[in-house]
């Protein structure tokens, strides 16, 4: 999970010039030395300022078909592979609305705590560019299919993990709209190439509120979104992929005074670097309105490698992009238990309630579970949660040992996860398998070996090798010594031994 | 009186193997041929067709033809896609563009054994009202070369005058229309967004059906304004246009504006009766502009209703009036964006320009569309705009819904069907025609057909009768939504106390006797 320094540090912001910010280090020292250095005059040096960060996030959806015809949808499939003649939009075609896209969007909007529009509305947005055939996309740019959701996160303070807090953003708007075609381009031969394969793909588009003030606030819910797009199976939502894109709106400005003027920050393509780019671009903010400049309402562009936000070229004229009705699709009519017509086809309709009875466990709820049941701290429920398949492994060992969920889960997420971490590894490329630390535990838990031989042990279980534990206890000889008559032979032996240094020891 | 040539009477003949589908279709083609005068047709697919008639005549020796349709030749206007055969919108923009599908209605019109012979002339991407702006050239009305018009127009000094004097055919389907008055085929597709099937119709004395909004699936059809614009059926009577019908109604998945509700075909029944019906006559079609000659014929047909124990009464629908600038908004926004794909990169004309891809964007799109294309793209692309959009696309908006309001009222009094000329006189000769824009004569032409395709209402021209001049005059039935079969019955009712005369074409004769004689004959049972 991204904890960048801006959580802390816009802390400091908040609280006004007077706290004590913690050592300021790489971007944040520019930013502190800017505050307290030059100021124009007739503006408080010292005034504060509050930073307004806002999302907007592309989520591919999940599905078989793209959204309005019948293509495959396949990530890394060979180029123009995966077009239908609407995707390429050829004259006279028409678009048919996947049924597949609805469920997905309407059960994200449950999740998020959304009122579903039981009639929403399809619009076109046109502009000009090669990798969107028609000259428009497809959108719900005047009633989207959800509304007026939430959206709660948590993160922790000061870098601990042990004082968390949870917060809630405001989800404006879900809406259902067509994915674009990719450019890609030669330079050298001075010519551009476009591949269908994503055009038309469905896209959610989530719009959240500007109620964070800083990236690792950013961060937070957006990796919270995530798990949630990821366990209703509604999105993949993989970053690396493209199917979470992330758009930050961010602006600074004093207490009391309206919003500041906002740039959209794109090109955001890891969690991590969303937190870097939030943070980079309220300080740049900052910066620049302390030695008297302005902010251009712009889309800036996060350059991963220098860390920083630069000005976008290629949308520089303001767009109008002479939104209309999509008049080939008809309103999208959503029912519920209540308002369901008798005699209509199953086939035909997308039933609200039907969606929500169906509903797996939302990740907070799965947390609230693993803290009950097996009495673990809160935010061990986050780690668990946030590693993908490492809640399974956990259950997993508890099933299989005796020791105590409490205990065990220091095991997982000391031992196990850091060791992965350090090798790079998913939970279940990990070469030591639950059964093998159930094992393991469980020797430790009968006391036939100590809590330093068990670590030893696994030192030597990470080699995977094949050995069981029990194995490698007998191997080794790690087995505690259980017989008081052999104890008090080798304490004998070793005092017989060294009799100088028992005598001094005891004098 | 000569009997027309009607597809049943064809099919018959086909049944009993009085004429075969490639006699057929080879008398057609070399009709074709012979009228290639009058521009009707951009493409005229001989091979396919051929292939297509000699698998129709294999299944008629074993006794089983798909249908009514199987071995007939019909004509498809060139805006509608067709695999394997160019579809052009009579645009440089899709010059020599192939479709590799085809749209529902020819998949349908095939898989029935329908022998399609070619793509019809239009306006450039059916924007206009006289199948005059394509860059395929003007199509000539078949009545210019019919004795009736030689006969009654000024008999001035002939050879210039001849050249002079051809009368256009209306549009934007006059390509069709013409085919199917100069019996190069028996049916023929149009499309009608604000009259385009029933106005070349009612010049060229053809039935022309707009139906219902929903009832026929688009797809395949290259958009004007995709929510007015609906496949047209052009025939030479109106049980043809009822057969037709029947095979192309009806749900299509690839359209979710088509309705759900199975269609069924219907035969339409000899009407004796017409006393339990109620004609409405709508004040407002009292256009300004419309000849005295067709206001006439405009009462005597409500006279004939009226004669024969129709209640005949006068409606209002009040804001036809505003149909026409309500319309501009709303098409010219549509078409601003439908054409946005054009940018020659996936398909159709791209320009050599290369310095950027905006450049090439720009060059593609002004080589690519004539002026009026790009006048509607232009004011479309203005009331699209955001500072616009509430004053003119939204208002525009509106006002359709009052248009379609007023129809619903009208029918909800009890008004069966409503009776209107189709246009406000006869088919103007060319060289009158292109005095003016293409904007001024569509606004003027559709004043009449217009408020149907608003509404979503089903609407036929009957051919009527013949003007002093000699050319034909059609009266226009609008019924209710989706209430096809009633329609058509009037509208077959009143064909048959109207007995419009059949087309005399001297030329044609002149030109390919032979070939003429054949057709008519085979036409008739």
């Amino acid at each position: 999970a991204a904890k960048g320094c801006g959580g802390v540090w816009c802390r400091a912001w908040q609280r006004g010039a007077g706290g004590p910010s913690p050592a300021p280090r790489g971007q944040r020292a520019v930013a502190c030395n800017a505050r307290g250095g030059a100021v124009p005059a007739g503006k408080s040096g010292l005034a504060p300022w509050v930073p307004v960060v806002g999302l907007e996030i592309h989520a591919q959806i999940s599905s078989n078909s793209k959204l309005f015809s019948g293509s495959q949808v396949q990530f890394a499939a060979p180029p123009n592979s995966l077009v239908s003649f609407f995707d390429a939009s050829l004259p006279g075609t028409l678009p048919v609305l996947n049924r597949r896209c609805v469920e997905a969007a309407v059960m994200t909007g449950l999740a998020l705590n959304c009122s579903i529009n039981k009639k929403s509305l399809f619009d076109r947005k046109h502009y000009f560019y090669a990798d969107l055939p028609a000259g428009y996309q497809i959108t719900q740019q005047r009633v989207p299919i959800a509304v007026n959701g939430s959206l709660s996160y948590s993160l922790c303070i000061d870098n601990k993990m042990s004082q968390m807090v949870t917060k809630t953003v405001r989800i404006k708007q879900i809406q259902l709209e067509q994915d674009s075609g990719k450019s890609l381009h030669d330079d050298t031969r001075s010519q551009t190439l476009i591949d269908l394969n994503r055009a038309g793909v469905g896209l959610m588009e989530v719009v959240m509120e500007p109620d964070m003030c800083c990236g690792e606030e950013a961060a937070a819910a957006v990796r919270e979104l995530q798990l949630i797009l990821q366990t209703l199976g509604s999105s993949q939502a993989v970053m690396a992929e493209g199917q979470l894109r992330v758009d930050a709106n961010v602006s600074v400005h004093h207490p009391g005074e309206p919003y500041g003027v906002r740039t959209e920050v794109k090109n955001i393509n890891s969690i991590r670097f969303l937190a870097k780019a939030v943070d980079y671009e309220i300080q740049r903010q900052i910066e620049e309105l302390e030695g008297g400049g302005t902010i251009l309402n712009e889309t800036r562009a996060f350059d991963s490698k220098l860390g920083c936000t630069v000005p976008m070229r290629d949308k520089e004229g303001k767009q109008d992009y002479r939104f209309m009705p999509e008049p080939n699709l008809p309103p999208l009519i959503l029912y519920d238990a209540k308002s369901l017509p008798a005699n209509m086809n199953h086939q035909q309709v997308v039933n609200i309630d039907w969606i929500h009875e169906r509903l797996p466990d939302l990740p907070s709820v799965r947390r609230e579970k693993l803290v009950e049941r097996y009495g673990i701290l809160p935010e061990h429920s986050f780690t668990l949660l946030n590693e993908d398949g490492l809640t399974e492994f956990f259950e997993n060992v508890v099933k299989q040992t005796q020791m105590k969920p409490r205990k065990v889960i220091g095991w997982i997420l000391n031992d196990l996860l850091s060791y992965l971490k350090q090798h790079s590894l998913a939970v279940k490329e990990s070469p030591v398998s639950s059964f093998l630390l159930a094992d393991l535990l469980n020797l430790l838990e009968k006391k036939e070996i100590s809590s330093t031989a068990a670590k030893q042990v696994l030192a030597e279980l990470w080699k995977g090798e094949g050995k069981t534990p029990l194995e490698i206890v007998k191997e080794k000889k790690l087995e505690l010594i259980q017989d008081q008559k052999e104890l008090e032979q080798i304490c004998q032996a070793v005092i017989d031994g060294q009799e100088n240094e028992v005598i001094t020891m005891v004098l | 009186a000569v009997k027309r040539g009607t597809r049943f009477q064809v099919s018959a003949a086909l049944r009993e193997g009085r004429v075969t589908p490639t006699e057929l279709c080879h008398r057609c083609l070399s009709l074709i041929k012979s009228t290639k005068f009058l521009n009707a047709y951009i493409t005229v697919a001989e091979e396919a067709a051929l292939k297509q008639a000699e698998e129709s005549e294999k299944r008629y020796r074993r006794g089983q033809p798909l249908g009514v349709l199987d071995g007939i030749p019909i004509a498809v206007k060139d805006n509608f896609n067709t695999a394997g055969i160019e579809t052009t919108c009579a645009s440089n923009m899709l010059k020599g563009y192939i479709s590799p599908y085809n749209a529902t209605v020819v998949q349908k019109l095939l898989d029935q054994g329908a022998v399609l012979l070619g793509k019809t002339n239009l306006d450039e991407f059916a924007m206009g009202s006289g199948s005059t702006d394509g860059v395929f050239g003007p199509v000539r009305n078949p009545w210019s070369y019919s004795r009736q018009y030689k006969e009654k127009s000024a008999p001035k000094s002939h050879s210039e005058d001849e050249e002079s004097n051809w009368v256009i055919t209306g549009g934007s389907s006059g390509g069709s229309a013409a085919a199917v008055s100069s019996f190069t085929c028996f049916a023929a597709l149009g499309s009608d967004t604000g009259g385009s099937t029933r106005n070349p119709a009612a010049h060229c004395g053809v039935v022309g059906l707009k139906p219902t909004y929903g009832l026929i699936s688009r797809h395949g059809l290259i958009p004007l304004v995709n929510s007015m614009d609906v496949p047209g059926i052009l025939t030479r009577c109106v049980d043809d246009a009822a057969v037709v019908l029947g095979s192309l109604a009806g749900h299509d998945p690839k359209d979710s504006t088509t309705i759900q509700d199975n269609f069924k075909p219907f035969e339409l029944p000899s009407l004796t009766d017409v006393s339990k019906l109620s004609i409405g006559i709508p004040k407002e079609y009292h256009a300004p502009g419309l000849s005295s000659e067709i206001l006439a014929l405009w009462s005597k047909a409500a006279n004939l209703f009226k004669n024969a124990g129709a209640k005949v009464i006068e409606v209002s629908l009040p804001h036809t009036c505003y149909s026409i600038v309500c319309y501009h908004v709303l098409c010219t926004a549509e078409v601003a964006s439908n054409m946005a794909r054009f940018d020659g990169l996936e398909y159709g004309h791209r320009s050599d320009m290369n310095k950027s891809t905006e450049s090439m964007y720009a060059a593609t799109r002004r080589e690519g569309f004539n002026d009026v294309v790009r006048g509607r793209i232009l004011s479309g692309n203005y009331f699209l705009l955001k500072e616009n959009y509430e004053n003119y696309f939204v208002k525009a908006q509106k006002v359709r819904r009052l248009i379609a309001n007023d129809f619903v009222k009208v029918f909800g009094s009890g008004v069966d069907i409503l009776l209107t000329p189709t246009t406000l006189s006869d088919a103007v000769p060319y060289m009158e025609f292109i005095k003016e824009d293409n904007r001024t004569r569509s606004a003027q032409d559709d004043i009449l057909t217009q408020a149907a395709n608003m509404a979503g209402l089903p609407a036929i021209n009957v051919p009527t009768a013949l003007s002093e001049r000699g050319l034909p005059v059609g009266l226009q039935f609008i019924g209710r939504s989706f209430q096809e079969k009633q329609l058509l019955t009037v509208a077959k009712w009143f064909e048959k106390q109207v007995k419009f005369p059949m087309i005399q074409l001297e030329e044609v004769k002149r030109h390919d006797h032979d070939a003429f004689q054949h057709q008519k004959s085979a036409s008739l049972s």
